[in-house]
């Protein structure tokens, strides 16, 4: 948790600048589930990377790479509009 | 044509002779009486090619003031009119204007929310909006409507304040009954109000920002509290507003207004045009060798308390004149006084008066300083609980 400011401290107004805001790592809600790609099966269509609503599919260029689940909450989005079935949701690895 | 100078004009035309002058960016209106002819008046100075504003005809009053919010925080010097209603329509983002500290100049025209619907004055729409974080000037007379019109966005975009600012005067009392009002030089107004230059433009996106972000329990509070400081601290820019204001018109202003209260044994608190009745009877009264005085409230938000206790405490009784109610509490301006003089040993009484427009005559305001009016001033029969 960052320090928290106090009133004085904020922006007039709550203003918010690029840089300033807190970034929750939000991929922590998973629950139970992620995504996973077969790249020798991937075409490269790259909706995955079109319909992900947290910016997880990661390109390089425009080549699909995988992903960065930092802010990846599981949701299966990816897993379900691949048109070839490269991605599949496989279980969290539970912390021994 | 002259165009300054003193003229006959009403209320309602005085201010939008100021809006004129002042020449905003972006005007988004919806109308409805009595304010309807300040908006009227300046759409035609709009059309006639004589003031340069973007005028935004809107769906409703929600979406002018939404509209406004937008304007306001892109850069344009922005300003709209309603009465009643409206702004009742309005308030949910009259609240967003102050949170996202929009510096909008706004022209109430007072007038009595429904129901039973009703088109004449009273204060209850005002009062709606007490605790949405917006400034609120009330005028006297059409002349104080057109003067504190031209110092009001002054008073918004002033760095230590940015916030809304509400420029209330009496619907149809002072926004459609003529008088002679002076008027600046166009120029003299234009150099006054200078440019307007907003902190964070939404649109310049070379600097991008948020505006307006979700604040969770952790800084709701501290937000809520910036805001309210800005506007408790307003009065100090408000003087110097004003003070400036002077220089250039000779009238002078402050957040309230001493009416022969020296030596004044009673003296009356009111807001608006009841204050001219009230000056005429002070002057009656006191000719008549009665020590009589009016304080007169020009800044209800923020609420100048201090300065209100300072003034009154050599009185030894204080009447106070709400022309709004509050169903089950006090009415407003009276709780506002019983905050500021807390502690003071002064008496303190309260009537309400003139709901809907019913008029304040003469002869009521005599029967309120000899303490023979009714609680409620001119109502039929007992007032409840009897």
């Amino acid at each position: 948790m960052p320090e928290l400011t106090t009133w004085n401290a904020l922006r007039r107004g709550g203003v918010v600048v690029p840089g300033e805001a807190e970034r929750p790592r939000t991929g922590g809600w998973r629950t139970g589930v992620k995504p996973e790609v077969d790249l020798s099966k991937c075409v490269n269509c790259l909706l995955c990377w079109l319909y992900c609503p947290d910016s997880a599919v990661v390109l390089d260029g425009t080549t699909f790479t995988g992903f960065d689940l930092t802010y990846c909450k599981g949701c299966e989005i990816c897993a379900e509009v691949c048109p070839v079935d490269a991605v599949t949701m496989v279980p969290e690895e539970v912390a021994s | 044509m002259i165009e300054t100078g003193i003229r006959l004009m009403t209320g309602g035309e005085a201010v939008a002779e100021a809006m004129r002058q002042i020449d905003p960016d972006v005007v988004p209106v919806y109308p409805i009486t009595p304010q309807t002819p300040i908006i009227q008046g300046f759409a035609k100075f709009v059309a006639d090619g004589r003031a340069r504003a973007e005028l935004v005809n809107v769906e409703s009053e929600h979406s002018a003031m939404s509209a406004a919010v937008g304007a306001a925080l892109a850069g344009a010097r922005t300003m709209t009119a309603t009465s009643s209603q409206g702004l009742a329509l309005m308030a949910e983002v009259v609240y967003i204007a102050a949170a996202m500290r929009a510096p909008i100049v706004m022209a109430l025209g007072n007038r009595a929310l429904s129901g039973p619907i009703n088109i004449h004055c009273d204060h209850s729409d005002s009062m709606l909006i007490r605790d949405s974080g917006v400034a609120q000037l009330f005028a006297e007379n059409a002349q104080e409507a057109y003067d504190l019109t031209v110092l009001a966005p002054r008073l918004a975009e002033h760095p230590d304040v940015l916030l809304p600012v509400l420029v209330c005067q009496d619907g149809f009392t002072i926004t459609h009954s003529a008088e002679p009002v002076a008027l600046l030089d166009d120029d003299d107004v234009a150099e006054f109000v200078g440019d307007y230059a907003v902190p964070h433009s939404v649109l310049d996106t070379a600097h991008p920002t948020t505006q307006g972000p979700f604040a969770m329990p952790d800084y709701y509070f501290e937000l809520r509290r910036q805001q309210a400081c800005a506007l408790e601290s307003s009065l100090e820019a408000f003087t110097e507003v004003a003070t400036e204001y002077e220089v250039l018109s000779g009238r002078g202003y402050g957040p309230l207004e001493a009416y022969r209260l020296n030596g004044a044994e009673r003296a009356i608190v009111a807001l608006g045009s009841s204050a001219g009745t009230i000056k005429d009877v002070v002057d009656e009264l006191r000719d008549e060798g009665d020590p009589v005085g009016l304080l007169k409230i020009v800044s209800f938000r923020p609420f100048p308390a201090e300065r209100a206790a300072a003034l009154l405490r050599e009185v030894g009784s204080v009447i106070v004149l709400d022309r709004a109610d509050s169903p089950g509490g006090a009415a407003p301006l009276h709780a506002e006084l019983a905050a500021a003089l807390y502690g003071s040993g002064t008496e303190l009484r309260g009537h309400v008066y003139g709901l809907g427009g019913r008029d304040l005559h003469p002869e009521d305001i005599r029967r309120i300083f000899a303490g023979e009016a009714e609680r409620y001033v001119g109502l039929r029969g007992a007032a409840c609980p009897v």
